[in-house]
């Protein structure tokens, strides 16, 4: 399992862009964190998720 | 007037109101920044979600600067990670700093602020630091690389007014960076008294977002703020501590 903004989804074994793709979120609007580490937009296709790998997607909203 | 520029990190503005984009429509941002006359935006970070399709940069007119905050952020450690994915976000290096270890009075965390500014205007980031008006800590903020002071008037979202203002006019005084006078500003009038003491530009958010009408309180805040503007470069006029100054001449009376 992959945990992605705190839940669990079995997306391992999938890029990051076929996972940020299939859940719905617009690839141009998100950063994205895995295990603590930006990854950069050009590796979401070469980069596969793992079993146990904690992702943070992330974008920006109304604030102060 | 014209060449009277607001500087941030090497960045000229000519607004000197800087608008928050919480609490209020996506809808109402593009007439706000209008009649604000704003020429940044604050914003957030947070965990992206895949229900609302919307995305506020959607909203957000075009050459305007945005200035992410750190909101959320407990210690140096998470603002600093959240400044970098507000960067990846791909809208440029400016950061707002925002530290709070407290939910009850939102109070900036100063030391922490500092250790999250040094990391930050290191990395390359335009730093501008939220923070409780203290002029040691001002000063390292200062030495710590920081582009702008942010000192508070009173708490976030109080709508009080300058609480806190003996304090920031000491910043203004010895502080050669812009001091960026930054929630609790809740009138207009408070937003012109700020910067008739020298202030160099106003944020707010709450005091539109809960305004009756919001992009008319932006035009009136951007009326307020640019007449406290020209007053402090005009400079204001003397107190009399005691007694009168006729503003008449003394001679000629119709009397004997």
């Amino acid at each position: 399992m992959v945990k992605i903004n705190g839940e669990d989804f079995a997306a391992d074994g999938k890029s990051v862009k076929a996972f940020l793709l299939e859940a719905g979120f617009d690839t141009k609007r998100v950063a994205v964190e895995i295990n603590g580490d930006i990854l950069p937009k050009s590796q979401y296709e070469n980069t596969y998720l793992n079993d146990g790998d904690c992702v943070e997607v992330v974008s920006f909203v109304g604030g102060g | 007037m014209n060449h009277d520029k607001l500087i941030i990190g090497g960045h000229e503005f000519n607004s000197r109101f800087i608008l928050g984009s919480g609490k209020y429509s996506l809808n109402l941002i593009e007439a706000a920044v209008k009649d604000a006359g704003a020429e940044i935006i604050t914003l957030a970070v947070r965990r992206a979600n895949t229900k609302e399709q919307e995305n506020i940069l959607d909203y957000i007119p075009e050459g305007i600067t945005l200035l992410p905050n750190t909101s959320g952020a407990r210690n140096a450690e998470e603002a600093v990670r959240i400044a970098r994915l507000a960067r990846e976000l791909g809208c440029g290096n400016f950061v707002k700093i925002e530290i709070m270890r407290d939910s009850k009075y939102l109070l900036p965390d100063n030391q922490e602020t500092i250790k999250a500014t040094e990391i930050l205007a290191n990395d390359g980031f335009v730093v501008m630091p939220y923070m409780y008006p203290d002029l040691n800590v001002a000063r390292d903020l200062v030495n710590a690389g920081a582009a702008t002071i942010m000192p508070l008037a009173s708490p976030i979202g109080s709508n009080k007014g300058l609480a806190t203002k003996d304090f920031i006019q000491i910043l203004i005084d010895e502080i050669d960076l812009p001091i960026i006078v930054d929630a609790g500003i809740g009138k207009p009038s408070q937003a012109c008294k700020a910067m008739e003491m020298g202030a160099a530009a106003i944020m707010a958010n709450t005091a539109l977002a809960t305004a009756g009408n919001l992009p008319l309180m932006a035009s009136a805040f951007k009326n307020a703020i640019e007449a406290g503007r020209k007053a402090y470069l005009s400079g204001l006029g003397r107190v009399l501590t005691r007694g009168a100054s006729a503003s008449d001449p003394l001679t000629g009376f119709l009397r004997d």
